[in-house]
């Protein structure tokens, strides 16, 4: 890889934190931004026309949507506590996606429709199960060296 | 009840998988979008404009039933927003990163486009 590493940017000293926005974070948070639209779109229609059918899921879509939310501005924006949301929001999302994921397989019943995280994010081509993963790594690059 | 123009989410579709495959072709040598990507990907957004024109007069003459409104116009704007977005994005990046954005949204919309059509014919899924 000839290109330089984010914390080398010139206008970073080199005891802070790089830029998660910079390189591959660029597209990692074009993908967090399409979750966003993805989930919040989703969730505030099931809530809008539908709210009182299956009220877990639904609440559940809305906090993912929440969460991507957070995640693309924390990701997006720079300053530490931009990078504690991001922290916090990726964090949260690992263990909604494991934990809807495993809840949608054991008790199906309990989702009579989909969330972004059923089944660790089936519908989604099992991208939100990758996603925090993907987060999280980037979050670790792109600390503060010690 | 006429259903999605079909020859047109076929367009699109085709269209936007060659754009995302000349992006990749940007992306392997380490290339920043210049006009020519951004033209192409100018010509997709002009057919994804062409589908919401379509998609919201089909709404006004009639949606079939059993079909939500809502989530239709929410996927056929979302679909005219996300290559602007995109190319937004993608501006403020020194590296190919700024072409990838363009590869993931350029990936993106094909797939919005099929569960467009199944939004619309559930038959479909």
């Amino acid at each position: 890889m000839s290109e330089p590493s984010p914390d080398q940017l010139p206008d970073q000293p080199s005891t802070q934190p790089a830029r998660t926005s910079g390189g591959l974070g660029r597209v990692l948070i074009a993908v967090y931004a399409v979750f966003a639209v993805a989930a919040t779109g989703r969730s505030s229609i099931q809530l809008a026309t539908h709210a009182s059918e299956a009220p877990v899921p639904y609440a559940l879509s809305a906090l993912a949507g929440v969460v991507y939310v957070a995640a693309t501005l924390g990701l997006a924006r720079r300053g530490a506590v931009w990078r504690r949301v991001a922290w916090i929001a990726v964090s949260v999302e690992l263990v909604g996606v494991i934990g809807v994921g495993i809840v949608s397989v054991v008790h199906a019943d309990w989702f009579p429709d989909d969330t972004v995280w059923s089944v660790f994010g089936q519908g989604y081509g099992y991208l939100p199960l990758v996603l925090p993963f993907l987060g999280i790594a980037w979050l670790l690059r792109t600390r503060a060296p010690r | 009840m006429a259903p999605m123009w079909d020859p047109l989410q076929t367009a699109v579709i085709v269209a936007s998988l060659v754009v995302a495959v000349g992006s990749l072709l940007y992306v392997v040598p380490d290339r920043r979008p210049d006009r020519w990507l951004v033209a192409a990907v100018g010509v997709v957004q002009v057919l994804l404009v062409a589908q919401l024109v379509i998609g919201v007069v089909q709404v006004v003459e009639g949606v079939p039933e059993g079909v939500s409104t809502a989530t239709f116009l929410g996927y056929l704007v979302g679909l005219v927003i996300a290559l602007p977005a995109g190319v937004w994005w993608a501006r403020g990046e020194p590296s190919r990163a700024g072409t990838g954005v363009l590869l993931v949204v350029l990936v993106v919309v094909p797939v919005l486009v099929v569960r467009l059509q199944q939004i619309w014919d559930p038959v479909l899924v």
